[in-house]
């Protein structure tokens, strides 16, 4: 009985583990560029893009396999000389918005930047319409 | 100079928010949050999609070509899905266990005259051989993608995935994770499509 038992919770165990790829990870996965300068560039870039598999981290911060083959994409890009803009727009051109953190101004998210521009100017016409009276007010005392 | 003009107070009072009944200004608040707590009530019990579907369907697919994934079939390259007729490009991997489920349902479709070729994502050469001697062999080239470079360049974001292929060379369907007994006659029916 106990050995079934333990034949079942070695299976429970083993189950995930067996969902897991052995391969070793790509070759800039890990590995950082041999130029600072370049590589400052790749991580400010991984930082504000999405991992595909584990949705609210970005590949810079997952440790899935894909995060990890999404990296080695991001490094091997600027490498061979493109920008980090054209890399944003390679994988935004797979996946659409979703892949990036940087917010772009589309149909669905205009009113995140229209909203804050119409209440400062909203505030503003407020404000000038208290202070103009306030000048009128002095203007009376005098 | 001493009597100021009666308008200043009263014209403060005329602007219009402050016209509005005192119940407003106690209530806004309360409603405001039970407006924000009812939606985010409302919105634990939706389901949640955790897939993100390619923005490459109706793209041509990207040039590749990849080596044989183990030495019994040849690997893969754009031009073998080019030509002829619409085929499935299946993206798997045998450390997939959905891609066991979903194997039987390939092999319905291969039964069905639809060729598949198979892109097998970071997988060893011994691992895919025994995949297929278990489960079965549907496809006709199987390539090996070590570093998911494929599978990112056609917006595919795990496995199990397919796609369509039309003779073109452009992705025209996705179907994301395990295919199901019912998935097949949509499958059929976009590869129909594609022709």
């Amino acid at each position: 009985m106990i050995r079934v038992l333990l034949t079942f919770l070695a299976a429970l165990i083993a189950l995930p583990l067996s969902a897991q790829d052995t391969m070793p990870p790509a070759p800039y996965a890990y590995n950082q560029l041999d130029d600072p300068a370049l590589e400052a560039q790749a991580t400010a870039l991984m930082h504000t893009l999405r991992c595909l598999k584990c949705q609210s981290q970005s590949i810079a911060d997952s440790d899935a396999p894909m995060a990890g083959d999404m990296r080695h994409q991001v490094r091997s890009r600027i490498l061979a000389g493109e920008s980090p803009a054209e890399i944003r727009a390679w994988l935004v051109a797979r996946y659409g918005d979703y892949v990036s953190y940087t917010p772009t101004v589309s149909a669905s998210t205009w009113p995140l930047f229209a909203i804050p521009v119409l209440l400062i100017l909203i505030v503003a016409a407020v404000l000038l319409r208290r202070l103009g009276r306030r000048r009128a007010d002095a203007g009376d005392a005098s | 100079m001493t009597d100021k003009p009666p308008s200043k107070n009263t014209e403060r009072m005329d602007f219009w928010l402050w016209k509005l009944p005192l119940g407003i200004w106690l209530w806004a608040p309360l409603a405001l949050f039970a407006f924000f707590a009812g939606l985010a009530g409302y919105m634990l019990t939706q389901d949640k999609t955790e897939f993100v579907e390619s923005a490459m369907i109706g793209q041509s697919l990207p040039d590749f070509a990849l080596k044989p994934a183990f030495d019994g079939l040849p690997g893969a390259a754009r031009s073998d899905l080019v030509g002829g007729q619409p085929r499935l490009l299946n993206i798997w991997a045998s450390w997939c266990l959905p891609c066991i489920a979903e194997a039987p349902q390939l092999e319905a479709l291969h039964a069905q005259g639809v060729e598949i070729v198979g892109i097998a994502i970071r997988d060893r050469p011994e691992d895919v051989a025994n995949f297929l001697a278990r489960h079965g062999n549907p496809y006709t080239r199987i390539g090996a993608d070590d570093i998911s470079e494929v599978q990112l360049a056609i917006g595919s974001s795990g496995v199990p995935e397919t796609f369509v292929i039309d003779a073109a060379g452009v992705i025209r369907y996705q179907h994301i994770g395990d295919i199901r007994e019912s998935d097949i006659p949509i499958l059929l029916a976009e590869l129909e499509k594609a022709r």
